[in-house]
Formats: C-alpha cells, sequence, structure tokens
C-alpha cells in the first residue's frame, strides 16, 4: 500500500513543472533562431518579453520543492527528486537565458544584409536541442544510460562550436564593415554551444536522481 | 574547452573505528516465535548506533538482549553470542547486575524512583558501595551536569524527581544512567514521549555524550536517527536488512526495503 500518495503526486507535478519549463525554454530558442534567421524584429522581442513566463515557473518549482521539504521530511530519492527538480528547473531557466542572448543578438544584427545564407547555425542548434530532449527523455523516464549517451554528444557541439567560429573570424578581413555582425553571429554560436553544456548538466543530475551517486560529465 | 567525456563518481569512504560490541547469529525467540532471525553486526565504541524499523521488528528485542533485560519476560530466550570484552553477555555466568553497570538503560517513558532528584542518582551507587557524603556529592553534580540538568535542578537538589517536566526527569534517568559510568548506553527512544524543545535538548545531549559512551538508541523518528547516529541499523520482520554509516541510510540505502521504510512508504 502506498501510504504517501499525495506526496507522490507532487513530486509528479514538480516533475511535469520542470517539463513544462523546458518545452518553453525548447520553443523560445526555436523562434529566437527563427527570428535570426529571417530578421523577424518583432518576434526577437516577443521571444525577449515572453521570458518573464519562465522565470516565473521556476519561481513556482522553488517555491513548490521548499515547501515540500519543509513539510514532508524528504529522504534518499524523494529528497533527490526535490533537488534535481530544482537544479534542472535552474538550468532550463539558463537556456530560455540563452534564447533571449540569441533574440538580442537578432535585434543587434538588425536588417543588416546578412555575409551569407545561414546554414550551420541552426544545424548546431538542432544538435543542441536533440540533445535536450534526450536528457528530458532521460528526466521524464529516469534512464541513467540514455543521460550518458546525451551528455557525450556535447562534444560534436563543442567542435561544431569552435569550427564555426573559425570560419566566421575569417570573414573579417574579406568584410570588414560587417565585423559587428560576424561578432554578433560569433556570440550566437557560443550561446548554443551553453545550452549544451547546461544540458550537460542536465544529464548529470538525472544520474544524480538514478543512482545517487554524482558524475561529472562536463569536463 | 576540454571535451572529454569521464565518468568520475565520488564515493565516501567507510569510517573505521574500534568496536565494543560483536553480534554473532544472535537469535531471539518469546516462546516458540522467534523475534530476531539471527542477526550479525559490530557496535562501534564511543558512536551512536540507531536501531529502526516498524514496530515488532525486533528492534527493542534486540536492544533490550545487550544488558539481558529480556531476562525478565518468561519464555524469552537468546542464542548466539553478543560478544563485549570477549565475554558472551549472553551466557549464564554472567553477573547481570554488574552487566547493566556497564551496560545501562533508558527507557521511552521517563521512570524516575519517587525520591528526591539527589537521591534518584544516589540510589544506585550505594547499592554499589559507595557511601561517602563528599563522593556522592561530586557524582550526583558530575551527572547533572553531564546530562546538562545541573543548571536547571542545582538548587532544588532535595525536592523530589516527579516535580520536573517530562524533558527533565528524561534527563534525569539520563544522569542516574551515568553516575554508574557505564560503557554502553542502550536508549529506547529516549525523547518519542518528549515536546520538542525537551526531545532538542535530549538529542544534544544524546550528541555530547557520545564523546564518553557507546550509545546504541532506538527510535521511530527518522529524523533523530538521522540526526545523531553514525551508523543506523534498519530491522523487518527480525532481519537485519541493512546496517551502514547514516549518511547512506539515509541518502542512498542500498535495500529497496529500507529506502521504503525511511521514505514513509509503510511501517
Amino acid at each position: 500500500m502506498n501510504t504517501r500518495s499525495n506526496f507522490d503526486s507532487s513530486l509528479k507535478q514538480l516533475k511535469d513543472m520542470s517539463l513544462e519549463m523546458a518545452r518553453l525554454s525548447e520553443i523560445a530558442v526555436k523562434e529566437a533562431m527563427d527570428a535570426l534567421i529571417r530578421q523577424d524584429l518583432e518576434k526577437a522581442k516577443q521571444v525577449i518579453e515572453a521570458d518573464n513566463v519562465i522565470d516565473e515557473l521556476e519561481f513556482k518549482i522553488d517555491d513548490k520543492a521548499t515547501l515540500m521539504i519543509a513539510t514532508q521530511s524528504p529522504v534518499a530519492k524523494d529528497l533527490r527528486k526535490i533537488l534535481v527538480g530544482l537544479k534542472i528547473s535552474s538550468e532550463v531557466e539558463r537556456i530560455a537565458d540563452q534564447a533571449v542572448n540569441i533574440a538580442k543578438s537578432a535585434l543587434h544584427i538588425g536588417k543588416e544584409k546578412h555575409i551569407k545564407e545561414i546554414v550551420d547555425i541552426p544545424k548546431m542548434m538542432d544538435m543542441a536541442l536533440e540533445m535536450l530532449n534526450e536528457a528530458l527523455k532521460a528526466f521524464y523516464t529516469e534512464d541513467a544510460a540514455l543521460a550518458r549517451k546525451c551528455a557525450e554528444k556535447d562534444d560534436a557541439v563543442d567542435e561544431m562550436y569552435g569550427r564555426l567560429v573559425q570560419e566566421l573570424l575569417g570573414y573579417i578581413p574579406e568584410k570588414p564593415s560587417s565585423t559587428n555582425q560576424i561578432t554578433q553571429l560569433s556570440f550566437v554560436c557560443r550561446y548554443i554551444e551553453r545550452i549544451a553544456d547546461h544540458t550537460t548538466n542536465i544529464a548529470e543530475n538525472v544520474i544524480f536522481l538514478v543512482t545517487g551517486k554524482r558524475y561529472d560529465l562536463n569536463t | 574547452m576540454a571535451v572529454s567525456t569521464k565518468d568520475k563518481p565520488v564515493s565516501v569512504q567507510p569510517i573505521q573505528k574500534e568496536q565494543i560490541l560483536k553480534v554473532n547469529n544472535l537469535e531471539i525467540f518469546y516462546g516458540e516465535k522467534r523475534a530476531v532471525n539471527g542477526i550479525s553486526m559490530d557496535i562501534d565504541k564511543k558512536g551512536i548506533t540507531a536501531l529502526i524499523g516498524p514496530s515488532g521488528c525486533g528492534k527493542s528485542t534486540f536492544l533490550r538482549s545487550i544488558n539481558r533485560m529480556n531476562d525478565l519476560i518468561p519464555g524469552a530466550r537468546a542464542e548466539g553470542e553478543i560478544l563485549y570484552e570477549d565475554v558472551n553477555l549472553l551466557s549464564k555466568d554472567v553477573n547481570v547486575v554488574a552487566l547493566r553497570k556497564e551496560i545501562g538503560m533508558v527507557f521511552q517513558k521517563p521512570n524516575p524512583f519517587p525520591k528526591s532528584i539527589y537521591n534518584n542518582i544516589t540510589h544506585a551507587l550505594k547499592f554499589s558501595g559507595i557511601r561517602k557524603k563528599s563522593k556522592l556529592d561530586e557524582i550526583v553534580e558530575e551527572s547533572l551536569r553531564k546530562a546538562a540538568l545541573w543548571d536547571e535542578v542545582k538548587d532544588r537538589l532535595h525536592k523530589s524527581a516527579l516535580s520536573l517536566s517530562g524533558g527533565q526527569q528524561q534527563r534525569l534517568c539520563i544522569a542516574r544512567t551515568i553516575a554508574m559510568k557505564p560503557a554502553v548506553m542502550l536508549l529506547d527512544e529516549p525523547s518519542s514521549a518528549l515536546d520538542p524543545i525537551s526531545n532538542a535538548k535530549v538529542e544534544e545531549l544524546i550528541l555530547e555524550l557520545k564523546k564518553d559512551y557507546s550509545i546504541i538508541i532506538v527510535t521511530h523518528n527518522m529524523q533523530q536517527a538521522s540526526r545523531i547516529s553514525d551508523k543506523t541499523a534498519f530491522f523487518l520482520s527480525g532481519d537485519l536488512i541493512e546496517y551502514d554509516i547514516t549518511e547512506n541510510v539515509f541518502t542512498n540505502p542500498s535495500e529497496k526495503k529500507t529506502e521504503e521504510y525511511i521514505s514513509g512508504r509503510f511501517g
């Protein structure tokens, strides 16, 4: 017999809130990238404004977790579920902040004609978001093996980041008047690389949740 | 940025301590019914060992067997060994009165004698041959200080112990045990009948006492076990399911049953 069904449903709600927050952050990243590519400044502004919804959700998660710790005396895996819920929501919030950063870069570039068609940056974003989806799936299903597999992909994102920035900087001598745009696009690469790092942290937290042991995958 | 993916688990090193008691294949029966099913465990010297588990799991039966309190229950018998200084405490040759001086006990409900605070402490001392007033005074003060009760009662030592609050009575019972200078103190839910402040005082006291004594505590309060003990043993239906450093038991127990019990899923 489960003697703590109320507590269990609160734990589930906490997890659902983190996942909902992650879903909104993923949308924000995609929208910001779309705004950048299509030079849709209105959309970029909307991404920036919508970030407060994600921030508020994080506060709600904090409050719920605090109340559960204060009233339920959680131990062992119950406690890890709450701690990991808090940590994942914090990582997700920072992913959403990277979406805001991308949107801000889109505004900085404005309507200035792109130095070339932007193809590789969205590919890099797809890699980072694929990692995020895997990490979230691992969180949802409490699958440590999947979390490890997801974290391994961070290397490929890092490698692509290095390559794209090199390529972008190579355009500066050729198009010195576009230095601002090139710098902003390099920043965007950096923001995506950070999304993959936050995702790796999420994967580490999933492994901690499942095994109770800490792993450093982000080295 | 370095990009290698390495798994680096951070492990906790077990604490190696000297042992005061060694329990080998202990079985305890009440008539035909076996209440403890052949458990083996070592108890650390000058540490706090918590025994947890649902009612009827055998933890209190085990605790009471250590200073032979079960001898008082008709039909109760124990097999196996509880070794203390290489002597099997279960042996018929053991002088039970001397044993209970070495291994003292404090019960769930404060049970001071209906005597003065002073006499509560000196009663057993006089039995054991200490009669000199100055020596008795010294032990009374020392025991009450160690039990963190001296400041509260020093001006009314000759008032009835029954005039004390429940929490004070329990600390008096602890002082009474300390006065006999035991090596081991057995505490059977010592603060379950106390209000939160008295409970906190008793917990502080137990933490202080482990500098000098080896303490074994039975508790139904999971938070108490996790706060004060160094090692925790989880009993279920007469079996010792898990025995480990308390930190491990309450953060990442190895047995599913332990996890279910400590997180309140049954029991």
